[in-house]
């Protein structure tokens, strides 16, 4: 597997892109810390990747960033057939109420800064034949709920396209996994309340790999959250304005 | 999205104090750090080590800073972040065939930890302590400066981070070298012993010919028994010794429940003594080793902590000078049994010389370590009356085992405090740096 990942220093990247080098991928790394990234391409190479490890600068709020960022990537792999996006901005729903400026920063990364770079991936991938575009998503955007208001939308805009992507696409090779992990124990969530069921990076990269492996195109992680968003979709609104779920 | 110190209890593995602390927790270790009085890894030290000195002094939590950042393949040297675990460690190396050249009894510890409490193996009476063998450090200072030390940079500062609790200045990166060895199986040989004086003769015999020795010992037996238990001896195998296959991956369990306080009762603790001697019904056995079965035997339970109930407990441990034969080790034990101690596991192994570390605990000598249950009176008057023997026969605590004893005793043990608060008032005029245990032992401002 050749795989170019955006967002692999950190949290469930890390975890994923460890797992890809232990068996022996090759990897490229994309991020917004050039710096922070060389050091992941290190610690990736010592676990396994072949070396060496690449790196090129991109961010989700920066557009002109990412076809620069592929072409490098296809120049250091010679093409590459997998790009993962675990990249992303997190704050609570408090931050960004309060906060109108951190508001646009965090819905222009996670849906129009991630979508248009799913949109550069996307057709370099289908101009060598297919190949696998995963995507970090979230079970905030499963339902419109009272802590993940804005971080939601922005995630349930972007499990819609992604959807909209596989049934396009899937014919002709594009294999689109959208990741929808619930409640993961990340440097992200660090100070958060863990709910039941709040998973481990390692344990959601090891889902999300066989996910890749296999192309599904939808994975709940931990496995549990499958069934909690399922109930919660199906509650009825006047429960929902009662819940602080 | 910013870096945000978040409210957590925060225990040593003891369980015992309990502090409602500021964590501060990032990939970002030098930032974390910057903000922070005190870092903490893997919180495997027992007592109160690894707390903040106050609940609104926030601690960085080291953890997810755990790349590896650059290994030869040539020399076997590693540089990595300092909250990268030897866990992880074990999982990336051992079946290329490297190990670290120090380990302790437990692989759910950081670098950091392992530099902070210059952590001893099994191998120390060969190898001495993990600080022996670390070639470099990164630290994040008091004054927020970051610097490089060795044993040709800033080397005070160096000798006093080894083994100097995290109150140096916060350890980032550690460089070290990993040994290689012939497999990653472990050619063990284990025998009963029917008491103390056996016990003692036997760990120095098997000294000279093994690499790897310890001894455990049944702190319940009394009179002639008194100091019976088993002695482990260890090297790493030959290739044409060990199984083909790299050893598979230990299932783990996990203690579900905090037990209730009448599980360490002491008929149960007897039983669990007594099984665990009589087990080993031949006096005799060798063989193949799972690696993890020898060094880490306890982590096959997860949370074994949680056994000890809502008090928690606390491990104490010491080493005596053997400047008289066994006669320090039989003195401890009989102290410990006439003082009302029950211990749940005991542990005895020969030191060997004393490391650079300025606080370092090892030194040539026996240590005895033992596990018991707190009790809100009992304990501090038993670790009081061990502590006097201690100070009587010469001899010196672990820090990072320590929770209940008194500064006054710390400091009639330890001459070398005067050099190593010299050089924390160099680096940290103002004291910042400092834990819950500097402030009990060292008189830091809480």
């Amino acid at each position: 597997m050749k795989a170019v990942l955006f967002g692999a220093s950190k949290g469930m990247g890390r975890a994923l892109a460890r797992l890809m080098a232990a068996r022996g991928d090759r990897l490229f790394l994309i991020g917004r810390a050039t710096d922070d990234l060389e050091r992941s391409a290190r610690d990736l190479e010592i676990r396994g990747a072949p070396a060496p490890v690449k790196t090129a600068y991109c961010d989700l709020l920066a557009p002109e960033s990412f076809a620069p960022a592929l072409d490098q990537a296809e120049r250091e792999l010679q093409g590459f057939d997998t790009v993962v996006v675990t990249a992303g901005l997190f704050a609570t729903q408090e931050e960004l109420e309060n906060d109108p400026q951190l508001a646009a920063r965090v819905l222009a990364a996670d849906f129009t800064g991630t979508v248009l770079f799913c949109e550069e991936a996307r057709k370099r991938l289908l101009a060598v034949g297919g190949g696998t575009l995963c995507v970090f998503s979230s079970v905030a955007g499963e339902r419109g709920r009272k802590p993940v208001i804005l971080y939601g939308a922005a995630k349930a805009g972007l499990s819609q396209y992604l959807e909209g992507l596989d049934h396009k696409f899937r014919a002709r090779g594009l294999r689109t996994v959208c990741v929808k992990p619930g409640f993961v124990k990340t440097g992200m969530t660090a100070g958060l309340k863990p709910p039941p069921f709040a998973g481990q990076p390692e344990a959601v990269a090891r889902r999300v790999l066989r996910a890749i492996d296999r192309g599904r195109p939808e994975v709940y992680t931990p496995a549990a959250w499958r069934g909690v968003m399922c109930i919660i979709r199906n509650l009825p609104r006047f429960i929902m304005r009662k819940i602080e779920f | 999205m910013t870096l945000q110190p978040h409210r957590s209890k925060l225990t040593g593995w003891g369980r015992f104090p309990v502090v409602d602390g500021l964590v501060l927790k990032s990939e970002n270790l030098p930032a974390a750090a910057e903000r922070a009085t005190l870092s903490r890894g893997l919180g495997r030290s027992y007592g109160d080590s690894s707390l903040p000195a106050g609940a609104d002094l926030p601690v960085a939590d080291a953890t997810l800073a755990d790349r590896l950042l650059g290994f030869d393949p040539a020399s076997g040297m590693l540089r990595a972040e300092a909250g990268a675990s030897l866990f992880e460690l074990n999982r990336v190396f051992l079946r290329r065939g490297w190990f670290v050249p120090v380990s302790p009894g437990t692989q759910f510890v950081t670098l950091g930890g392992m530099t902070a409490s210059d952590v001893h193996g099994k191998n120390h009476h060969v190898d001495g302590c993990f600080g022996e063998h670390v070639r470099g450090l990164k630290l994040r200072l008091a004054d927020g400066r970051i610097v490089e030390c060795s044993d040709t940079c800033e080397p005070e500062l160096f000798r006093a981070t080894i083994g100097g609790m995290g109150l140096t200045g916060h350890v980032l990166e550690v460089e070290f070298p990993m040994r290689p060895i012939p497999s990653p199986w472990i050619w063990g040989e284990s025998r009963r012993i029917e008491d103390l004086d056996l016990m003692v003769a036997g760990l120095k015999e098997a000294a000279r010919e093994w690499p790897m020795t310890v001894g455990w010992i049944d702190c319940l037996a009394r009179g002639a028994k008194l100091g019976r238990g088993i002695l482990m001896k260890g090297r790493w195998a030959r290739p044409d010794e060990a199984p083909e296959k790299p050893p598979p991956r230990k299932r783990r369990f996990r203690v579900p429940i905090q037990f209730p306080g009448i599980a360490l009762c002491k008929p149960n603790m007897k039983a669990f003594n007594l099984a665990y001697y009589w087990k080993h019904i031949q006096r005799v056995r060798r063989g193949i080793l799972h690696p993890d079965a020898f060094f880490y035997p306890l982590d096959a339970l997860d949370d074994w902590n949680l056994i000890y109930g809502r008090r928690g407990f606390t491990q104490y441990q010491c080493v005596l000078p053997h400047a008289d034969g066994n006669g320090p080790a039989r003195r401890f034990l009989e102290r410990f049994v006439s003082a009302g101690g029950m211990g749940f596991l005991c542990v005895i192994k020969d030191f060997g010389a004393e490391g650079k570390g300025m606080l370092s605990f090892p030194r040539p000598g026996m240590s005895i370590a033992m596990d018991f249950p707190i009790h809100p009176t009992k304990t501090p008057t038993l670790v009081d009356r061990l502590n006097e023997l201690v100070i009587a026969e010469g001899g010196r605590i672990y820090l990072t085992k320590d929770t209940f004893t008194r500064p006054e005793h710390f400091r009639a043990m330890e001459p070398r405090l005067e050099a190593f608060n010299a050089v924390r008032r160099r680096w940290d005029p103002e004291v910042r740096i400092r834990s819950a245990q500097s402030v009990r032992l060292l008189g830091d401002p809480a």
